[in-house]
């Protein structure tokens, strides 16, 4: 399957959240279709201890293998990706991980931003950019990078968010495609899982 | 938000390279063209055309172009845990040997050098050791020397410290000085402090230990395996390497010859 996934793999995900962002993850991780077909790159502001405690908790809900990403690895579909603690996740055009611990993007590292911004210019229109629930304007900038490549926008509906204001951010600066309740986002991942 | 292109890039490449003798054409592309557009951003240039103009003119310019190029983050005890494994894995194995040279290459502002100077004085083994710290940046270098740090920081610095499994007064390693903390002159004793280029210098010595920690994420897959076969020559049997938490040897030939220590990203090699 790995040989062939990498091949057909067309689609990357790039999924972005604060505040609130966890719960949400832990409702849409246990209803996605296994295996993943797709790319898939999680970035969530969080301490910055350099623990694993939240790859474990997200690997807890899923068959799918949860890792958190190491510099200079190939991007490849069917495994969750999680941007470290303290560190921008960047990806290489020939679709390699590349990390950076330089200045705080929108006081946070990793930063929504950064990951969103380095997808668009390696995935162009192949690229689904998501963004949570959170309570800063991180991922707004991302959105906008990679709609200007092409690409798909969707952001958790404000109402259902624990903290509103990164997915509202998004929805009044940029045009968003879709914006969806949890159920709906793990139906529109599941979609894509051709 | 500016996005230089990759054909504007490649020309300012070249410009630094064959102007003032800086080599970036093996760093790692992504990162590297977010420093560059963060220069251009925060320096106001107009255009390309003028951000050009003055690194091909401006040789004064080209010492803040490149030093903002670089990435200079660190602090003292970072990873903790990583420290803690320094305490009770590497120091004892080293503390029968007569003399302990080590090497912190990428050192930046030296955060980690005092640390390790505190792990060693804590072992009892600072007095014949021998620490070697080295950037490619003398700014840096310029400030590590001095053994200051901004008092502001000492707080987190001194958690970590706890954290490393440190168990003395943080405090007695330091004079508050307005907003600063000076680090006893005992700890810097043991210190050299040098530029050194990992890109295109070459070993200068044979160490116990090399600590390079955060630095080659900055560096493509070729020039990783440059410096690591550096570090490689640089290490007698039975020493030790030291890296980043996210960084590998997964992906370099000097896999096969160093063993992992449990847990942390530090190598000892074994042939």
């Amino acid at each position: 399957m790995a040989e062939n996934s990498i091949i057909t793999a067309k689609k990357a995900v790039v999924i972005g959240g604060s505040t609130g962002s966890i719960d949400v993850l832990l409702q849409v991780l246990p209803v996605l279709s296994v295996p993943l077909t797709y790319i898939c790159i999680i970035v969530l502001h969080r301490r910055n201890t350099a623990d694993s405690t939240l790859a474990h908790l997200l690997s807890l809900k899923t068959t799918i293998p949860v890792r958190e990403v190491e510099d200079k690895e190939p991007v490849r579909p069917g495994i969750i990706y999680l941007a470290p603690a303290d560190y921008h996740v960047l990806i290489e055009r020939d679709r390699t991980f590349a990390l950076d611990d330089s200045e705080k993007v929108n006081y946070s590292r990793p930063s929504i931003d950064v990951t969103f911004e380095s997808a668009a210019e390696v995935f162009g229109p192949s690229l689904i950019g998501v963004l949570l629930s959170g309570a800063n304007a991180d991922g707004t900038a991302g959105l906008k990078a990679i709609k200007k490549k092409g690409g798909l926008l969707v952001t958790q509906l404000p109402a259902t968010a624990q903290a509103a204001m990164m997915p509202q951010q998004a929805i009044l600066n940029t045009q968003v495609d879709y914006i969806l309740d949890i159920q709906g986002i793990s139906s529109l991942l599941n979609n894509l899982n051709l | 938000m500016v996005m230089i292109e990759d054909e504007q890039m490649d020309l300012l490449l070249t410009d630094l390279f064959e102007r003032y003798g800086y080599d970036f054409t093996h760093y790692a592309r992504a990162s590297l063209k977010r420093r560059i557009n963060r220069v251009w951003s925060l320096d106001k240039f107009p255009s390309f055309a003028e951000l050009r103009y003055r690194i091909r003119n401006d040789s004064e310019y080209i010492k803040r172009f490149v030093e903002e190029l670089t990435v200079n983050v660190t602090e003292m005890f970072r990873d903790p845990f990583f420290y803690r494994a320094l305490r009770t894995d590497v120091l004892p194995t080293l503390a029968a040997k007569p003399f302990i040279r080590i090497w912190h290459a990428g050192c930046s502002t030296g955060e980690e050098v005092f640390s390790m100077a505190i792990l060693l004085k804590e072992a009892g083994l600072l007095h014949k050791s021998l620490l070697y710290a080295t950037d490619i940046n003398p700014d840096v270098l310029a400030s590590a020397r001095k053994g200051i740090v901004a008092l502001s920081q000492m707080k987190q610095y001194s958690e970590n410290y706890v954290l490393s499994g440190g168990v003395a007064d943080f405090s007695m390693y330091y004079t508050a000085q307005y907003s600063y903390a000076k680090f006893l002159d005992e700890l810097a004793e043991r210190m050299v402090f040098s530029t050194h280029n990992l890109v295109s210098d070459r070993s200068f010595n044979e160490f116990d230990l090399i600590l390079c920690r955060n630095v080659l994420i900055y560096f493509d897959k070729a020039l990783q395996q440059r410096v690591l076969s550096l570090f490689d020559e640089s290490l007698g049997l039975l020493s030790y390497l030291a890296l980043g938490a996210k960084e590998t040897l997964r992906f370099s030939t000097l896999e096969t010859k160093y063993r992992p220590l449990n847990g942390e990203k530090i190598w000892r090699k074994i042939v």
